[in-house]
């Protein structure tokens, strides 16, 4: 079985899978209940300036589902943690010090004053923690107090923050993004100049999760009302995973660790994270709707995948996707394919065809006995037929070998590389010239 | 000493009071909201769905399905209603499994198909149970037709009509309408009296009078109905049954499965329902199927139903010889009945072996029996009909007889399965064309 121990600038825990900043990290109890699961460590959900802050009391949480109540993404108006910032700091420490092995990150929201960080930074560090994460993600309620994402939407906050607290404490700091910005990558470069060790994100995405249409109000709903919430889950992965790789992939960013979040599920969705540049994942969602044993499929599915690889570390795994994530323009434009349909496979629904007929290409065709096929001289390989097909495997894309004629443009498929900016259609190369 | 399995004869009351309702419970539970919604997400919404094609009524099933899906099942009735106004007793009835289903992709794909029936039944209950009849008449046209028969053809037909603006009189001869939906089907797959239930609902469309007991060649002519109305519309059924042509075939506890399963559906309390204990059903399609199931849950200790040919060559789907053998029955295949032995009374019948194009083999059986319940077939009754194809009335695509304003579909038309489904296709084509013919 591949070692998961993983060291994420300087802090070790058995493995790569820690619980986000969240409501399962809010006290003693569940976090001691997580390391018996087996996670490789947490991040203490948020801890402010006391008197500690007050909930809602309707619900906190909104939901997307599918047919059979999946959760497919979950929204929190959930603040920061409600209660004391003592009682919060003497758990910490009491669980430090039965769990030296396991990573305890804090998670810190406070004022954005000086004095205010130094001051928290102080009591953190008298709890043996083995780091700091700067919240600067949270969407709702506390961005209207100047805190949350409101920091991390001006990366000169960013900074700022970020310099108060590697000057104030010798604690490693992690900041965490938010995504409800245009170009993650000024936030990170904010979070770099001002010394971060490291960035975590995402945060969570405003959102609405429905509109309840007989109250005609915003779910989750608060006595007839609603307020944007922070939308995180399965449904969110594909948007965090292209930020961490923008983050991984920037030469100015390149070094800077990543602690990937936002709807890790699986040890697939976690491995995908790190192959994209993240050093480590953290969990929220899968663990709120399954529970902690969730872990273990991770731990076992990473391992196998890792043995299977003949990854000997986490480390080997870290990035190495990264290379392969370019911008448009360099994608090769001689890559010719070309829908195939197994006819073995197919079970004749049609979806394909529809989907060609009545959006695309109009490069399918039907039969009267409901074969499908597909018309070499109308493919653009756009793939849609491969993604509507519900049999897995049935259509694939396939290359034209080089020489060959692509019935589509008459042109013979060369076998070597050329880009958008070697294209005659170029109009930017055009205009260069 | 109370009745029970063993009891010899034909006696009723073999079961505890309890048993019977749990025998003639509904076969296919209804299916709740979220039952529904995770069946609803298997369809993929085929293009030009093979399930539409298979389909006698043509319904919209990944139309419905999808709508079902997305919480509207009323809309999902109206889908099906449009095409089948008694799509409630076709999602109880029909063999799905040798139409939708087995057309459906998944079928195909991994041998396990939408549950199209049962999402049918769901979106149909949905919006009777809310007494809510989505369909309205047209302005009066003035036009008077007759509809003979208030089974599945005629009541498709006569609602059609009434839709169009036209006034309709449904003449049927039993006391009920509904036809075979009422009389003739298995008493689990209809419960709580959903066939007068369905009448009831399909009537609200108003313009349409019901009057029961009144059977054509007794209480009415064809030329009298033509004379009183702009069109008639024969929707008779099949009211005869195919005898044996056996020696003995006059003894007691020989009767015809058609009235068993009559008499079964209007009895108030099925422990009073004699049952033999030997039973032995002759035939092969769904009546035989009916008869002998309901017999084995009424209590009867053995009950064999026999074929005279294959399996394969059954006019009972799989799923119903199945459904029969799970329940106990035993199937006797290639077997032709050759006698009827008792004195007085039935007590055995005897069988010879045959070959499926039933050559003799020379070998034979006897099976013991106090109740025996002929189920070789059903055959058109009634003298003055229109000209025959066969055994059964002649009529073009849309319905039109050889004479003149006088059209006919369901069972007692050449052409098409003798299924409900079919029937009420066939009935609302017809009203279609009587309709055209009567303000074209």
């Amino acid at each position: 079985m591949a070692n998961l121990e993983t060291d994420f600038i300087g802090i070790k825990s058995p493995n790569p899978f820690w619980l986000a900043s969240a409501p399962p990290t809010d006290k003693e109890y569940n976090v001691r209940r997580a390391f018996e699961a087996g996670w490789g460590g947490v991040v203490w959900k948020t801890l402010g300036e006391d008197p500690p802050i007050v909930n809602v009391n309707g619900p906190r949480y909104g939901a997307v589902w599918g047919a059979d109540r999946q959760l497919l993404g979950l929204n929190n108006i959930e603040l920061i943690t409600d209660r004391p910032l003592e009682t919060n700091l003497e758990e910490i420490a009491r669980v430090k010090r039965d769990y030296p092995d396991h990573a305890i990150v804090v998670s810190l929201m406070v004022p954005v004053n000086e004095d205010s960080w130094k001051a928290v930074l102080r009591r953190v560090e008298e709890t043996g923690a083995d780091g700091v994460e700067l919240n600067f993600g949270c969407p709702h309620g506390m961005s209207e107090r100047g805190m949350g994402s409101a920091v991390g939407q001006v990366p000169d906050y960013v900074q700022q923050v970020t310099e108060w607290c590697k000057t104030h404490s010798s604690l490693p700091v992690i900041v965490k993004l938010t995504p409800n910005i245009t170009d993650i990558r000024k936030p990170a470069q904010a979070a770099k100049d001002g010394g971060a060790d490291a960035v975590s994100l995402i945060n969570t995405i405003n959102s609405i999760t429905g509109v309840d249409l007989d109250l005609f109000a915003p779910e989750p709903t608060i006595d007839g009302q609603g307020a944007h919430g922070g939308y995180c889950g399965p449904a969110v992965k594909p948007i965090a995973l292209n930020m961490v790789a923008e983050i991984a992939r920037t030469p100015d960013l390149r070094g800077l660790p990543i602690s990937g979040i936002g709807g890790v599920t699986t040890w697939r969705d976690a491995a995908e994270f790190l192959a994209l540049g993240a050093g480590n994942v953290q969990v929220c969602t899968a663990a709120m709707t399954y529970g902690f044993k969730v872990v273990q499929e991770m731990i076992s599915g990473l391992s196998q995948y890792m043995d299977e690889k003949g990854f000997t570390s986490v480390d080997e795994l870290v990035g190495r996707a990264v290379p392969q994530v370019v911008d448009w323009k360099d994608l090769n434009l001689n890559y010719v394919t070309k829908a195939r349909i197994d006819q073995d496979l197919c079970i004749k629904c049609g979806r394909c065809y529809a989907a060609c007929e009545d959006t695309s290409h109009q490069a399918i065709s039907m039969s009267e006995d409901r074969t499908f096929e597909v018309i070499d001289a109308e493919c653009v390989a756009c793939n849609l037929c491969v993604n509507v097909c519900p049999v897995e495997g049935c259509i694939t894309m396939e290359r034209l070998a080089a020489g060959q004629v692509d019935p589509r443009t008459g042109a013979v498929v060369q076998d070597d590389y050329a880009n958008w900016t070697t294209h005659p259609n170029n109009p930017a190369k055009c205009a260069a010239e | 000493m109370k009745d029970t399995a063993l009891t010899p004869g034909i006696t009723a009351g073999r079961l505890e009071p309890r048993d019977y309702a749990e025998n003639f419970a509904d076969l296919h539970p209804p299916l709740d909201r979220h039952e529904a919604v995770v069946a609803a997400d298997r369809c993929y919404f085929c293009h030009d769905a093979p399930c539409i094609t298979a389909c006698p009524t043509e319904i919209d099933i990944p139309l419905f399905i999808r709508q079902i899906a997305t919480g509207t099942p009323e809309a999902a009735a109206e889908t099906i209603l449009d095409q089948n106004i008694l799509g409630g007793m076709c999602a109880r009835v029909c063999p799905t499994e040798t139409l939708c289903e087995e057309a459906c992709v998944r079928e195909l794909a991994e041998g396990k198909p939408v549950e199209i029936g049962r999402l049918q039944r769901y979106a149909t209950d949905t919006l009777m149970d809310r007494g809510v009849h989505p369909f309205t008449r047209a302005a009066p046209t003035g036009k008077r037709v007759a509809v003979v028969g208030a089974g599945p053809a005629g009541l498709a037909c006569a609602h059609r009509l009434a839709m169009r603006g036209h006034d309709v009189t449904i003449f049927d001869g039993h006391d009920k309408p509904g036809g075979l939906n009422e009389y003739g089907i298995a008493a689990y797959k209809t419960v709580e009296d959903f066939a007068q239930d369905e009448v009831d609902w399909l009537l609200k469309i108003g313009g349409i009078t019901v009057e029961t007991g009144k059977r054509l060649g007794r209480d009415l002519s064809l030329g009298a109905l033509k004379a009183d109305h702009d069109a008639v519309f024969l929707g008779i059924g099949l009211g005869g049954v195919n005898a044996l042509g056996l020696d003995g075939e006059d003894r007691a506890g020989l009767r015809d499965a058609v009235d068993f399963i009559a008499e079964l559906r209007q009895a108030d309390d099925l422990s009073q329902l004699p049952v033999g204990r030997d039973v032995v059903v002759i035939g092969g399609g769904m009546t035989a199927i009916d008869a002998a199931v309901q017999a084995k849950l009424l209590g009867a200790l053995n009950v064999t139903l026999v074929y005279r040919r294959g399996r394969e060559r059954m006019n009972a789907s799989v799923y119903e010889q199945d459904l029969a053998a799970s329940k106990g029955v035993t199937i006797v295949t290639n077997a032709s009945p050759v006698a009827v032995h008792g004195n007085g009374a039935v007590r055995e019948v005897e069988f010879e072996y045959t070959d499926d194009d039933l050559a003799p083999t020379g070998q034979r059986v006897r099976i013991p029996a106090d109740q025996v319940f002929r189920a070789i077939g059903q055959k058109l009754q009634g003298d003055g009909l229109p000209d025959l194809d066969g055994r059964k009335i002649r009529v073009t695509a849309a319905g039109r007889t050889s004479v003149e304003g006088v059209w006919a579909g369901g069972d007692c038309a050449a052409g098409g399965d003798d299924l409900t489904v079919t029937a009420v296709a066939e009935g609302r084509d017809a009203a279609e064309d009587i309709h055209k013919s009567l303000v074209g």
